[in-house]
């Protein structure tokens, strides 16, 4: 059998990827073809799935879309073309979930560059500093959280001490981003980190005397060189928050609603399976196509480099 | 004794780049491309570079030779701009540097790992300094073009680094900084990756593109065959302190002190005190001998010092001869190496070697010392050097 496994690698390759390929078609792709049949169902009398099969539930989702050009300034400037409940539902989604992983990205590249150029025997202190927080379970840290913005909170104390006026930071769409923010840091920093940790900082020497000063260094060969962690860092902020739901619950006080609390919705308090099933495989669908078309626009960069 | 050495650039029309250079490069008016006065750079306990001082020509093709660590690198660094020296002044075509960001001075550096860009293709990495200046698209893609052809590579323009191989990358990384025309070119023991015969390619095509293009080239090396076929001049470094500046001929002939001697070629020594000097010459004494030869600088009277003799400059010769420097000696071991006969004999108590060059074609044996026979070693005094220790 070892012998077997020894010469032949394709047979190898089988045998190492069984374990992996089990456990997804067990508990990944069977619930999720079970999820795809019940978001063709409709509900019976106590509300759980039953025939007859029907695509009302996706008729559902799009069917108050309709042309209403706007042009809002709330929440940043904003040009909209369609409105539709569950359209601005996902819209608003994506773009706080992008917020949330721009300004992660913003904080987690510092902190990774710096992680990157300490001397070898402090670089795994920081990495076990960065991994802290998984120790804690997340709901407890997003209460902690919570507790630290409210009206008469850690931060409002300190403005009123200040004599500043204090600001309602609790339940608001602000609240969620910095919930999110929070949660996210971790997945940013660490794929950043391997990435910065292998550059080559004769690179950015080599750019300098080819005249480019330290923006164009950053922009034209640091950040294409280090993509790959960008790429893969950003897509683990991005899906996570599109579907996050504790953060929204706790964070924006239900307030602020986004597609992955709407669809946890579904599922208890409103007892709609096969909305919620239909509502969930329109969200991996919008997810799936926005990871393609980021990996294949920052391809370039990483091509070369992989 | 007269050098001729043919010049590989000779009869060779000059490239487009090389007729801009005098226009665009712009030779200036200080005699120095660069100088170095008084360069001192400490990091932390450990000085690297030693009070330096040095002029480096216009359009000269100039070696910094050492052993490893003894400062070449930082030296080039403090020119290109990465490393700022702790006291002392880089001058760069005559005006001091001071901070002045690497990305403002007009130098270009080839990096020992050449350092290309793997995510640009061979075109974009030689391009990039251009751009960075802001010249138009049309003259970059001349200009990429022109000094992909000058380094013989015009059909690699779409590859990646990871590509090719490593004396092609070398090309790119010197396309890539000769394309900027800068004042002065840095490299790093830029043939130091390659091997052997790839390096001995490189150091002829190297030394003939530095005439095409006229460009004052900074070259760091710690091979002393290199620098000495290569060079117009040399410094060489020993322990982040510069021990001489000259040409390979002066460096190889009038070393000026004990270090140079026996880093640059082979030489023996014989230590002793200093007996007599007179003007050009002097006298040394060792284990009741006397031996004559040039005086070094800083001779004293008294003073321990060491008579130099390269092996190629001494002879073996089967009678004594009524001259000076012919002492008894016991052949030690004969090697023929084909165009020459290395001897080693024993004089006294110390190894002494001697290479014969084999003018004579010979199949008899018996034309050679054997080991174990008598011989008598003779050398001109002007072949001798006698330096301070
Ligand atoms: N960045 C640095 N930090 C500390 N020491 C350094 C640094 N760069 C060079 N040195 C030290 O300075 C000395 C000269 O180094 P270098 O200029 O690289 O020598 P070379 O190029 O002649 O081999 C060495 O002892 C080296 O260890
Ligand atoms: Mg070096």
């Amino acid at each position: 059998m070892i012998q077997a496994l020894r010469e032949h690698p394709a047979l190898r390759l089988v045998a190492l990827m069984t374990p992996g390929a089990f456990w997804l078609a067990v508990f990944f792709l069977i619930p999720l073809g079970i999820m795809g049949v019940i978001s063709f169902m409709s509900r019976d009398a106590q509300g759980f799935p039953a025939p007859p099969y029907t695509l009302s539930n996706y008729q559902n989702i799009i069917r108050d879309i309709r042309f209403a050009p706007s042009l809002s300034l709330e929440g940043g400037l904003s040009i909209r073309l369609f409105e539709g409940l569950y359209l601005d539902l996902f819209w608003r989604s994506i773009w706080i979930s992008l917020v949330s992983t721009l300004i992660t990205l913003v904080i987690a590249f510092p902190v990774a560059l710096f992680m990157a150029q300490l001397p070898r025997r402090y670089r795994n202190l920081a990495l076990f500093a960065v991994m802290i927080p998984f120790w804690t379970n997340f709901l407890v840290r997003t209460y902690a959280l919570q507790f630290m913005l409210r009206g008469n909170g850690p931060i409002n104390t300190l403005l009123r001490s200040l004599n500043l006026e204090p600001i309602e930071l609790l339940f608001t769409p602000t609240a969620v981003l910095i919930g999110l923010v929070y949660g996210n840091l971790p997945f940013m920093i660490l794929p950043l980190y391997t990435s910065l940790e292998k550059f080559d900082w004769t690179m950015i020497e080599a750019a300098h005397d080819l005249g480019a000063n330290t923006w164009s260094a950053f922009t034209r060969v640091m950040l294409p060189l280090v993509s790959p962690g960008l790429v893969a860092g950003s897509i683990l902020t991005f899906v996570p928050s599109i579907g996050s739901y504790i953060t929204v619950d706790l964070m924006g006080g239900g307030r602020t609603n986004l597609i992955g609390y709407s669809i946890a919705q579904q599922f208890s308090a409103s007892v709609n399976w096969p909305f919620g099933s239909a509502l969930s495989l329109v969200m991996m669908i919008i997810v799936t196509i926005a990871a393609v078309i980021y990996f294949r626009s920052s391809r370039g960069g990483s091509r070369a480099v992989i | 004794m007269v050098l001729r050495i043919k010049s590989f650039a000779q009869g060779q029309p000059l490239s487009a780049l090389s007729a801009d250079t005098s226009i665009c490069g712009g030779r200036g008016l200080s005699e120095f491309a660069v100088e170095l006065r008084d360069v001192t750079k400490v990091f932390g306990e450990v000085v690297a570079v030693d009070h330096v001082s040095m002029g480096i020509r216009q359009g000269e093709f100039f070696a910094m030779l050492g052993p490893s660590g003894c400062g070449k690198t930082t030296s080039l660094r403090m020119i290109a701009g990465f490393e700022r020296p702790t006291s002392g002044e880089v001058y760069i075509d005559g005006k001091p540097m001071g901070s002045t960001p690497p990305f403002r001075r007009d130098v270009n550096t080839v990096f020992q790992s050449y350092a290309l860009f793997p995510h640009m293709t061979v075109e974009q990495n030689v391009g990039f300094g251009l751009e960075m200046k802001g010249v138009p698209r049309a003259e970059i893609n001349r200009r990429v073009k022109e000094a992909l052809e000058l380094v013989r590579l015009p059909q690699m323009a779409k590859r990646y680094p990871r590509q090719m191989s490593g004396g092609q990358q070398q090309r790119v990384a010197l396309a890539r900084a000769l394309v900027n025309r800068p004042k002065v070119l840095l490299l790093d023991e830029p043939l130091g990756a390659l091997d052997a015969k790839l390096r001995k390619e490189m150091q002829i095509e190297l030394k003939a593109l530095q005439r095409e293009v006229g460009i004052t080239f900074v070259f760091v090396t710690h091979d002393q065959e290199e620098a000495l076929s290569m060079s117009d001049r040399i410094a060489v470094f020993s322990k982040g302190k510069v021990l001489q500046i000259g040409t390979p001929l002066e460096i190889y002939e009038r070393p000026n002190c004990r270090f140079v001697a026996d880093f640059i070629g082979e030489t023996n020594f014989i230590e002793g005190k200093v007996k007599q000097i007179d003007g050009e010459f002097a006298v040394l004494e060792s284990d009741g001998r006397c031996f004559v030869g040039r005086a070094g600088e800083g001779l004293r009277v008294g003073a321990q010092a060491s008579l130099s003799v390269r092996p190629e400059k001494a002879q073996l010769v089967e009678q004594p001869m009524n001259s000076a420097n012919c002492y008894e000696v016991r052949v030690h071991s004969v090697a023929y190496v084909g165009s020459d006969t290395r001897v080693i004999v024993m004089l006294g108590d110390q190894h002494f070697d001697i290479w014969e060059q084999n003018s004579l074609s010979t199949l008899d044996p018996n034309y050679f010392f054997g080991p174990g026979e008598r011989a008598w070693l003779v050398f001109r005094p002007e072949n001798a050097l006698i330096l301070a220790e």
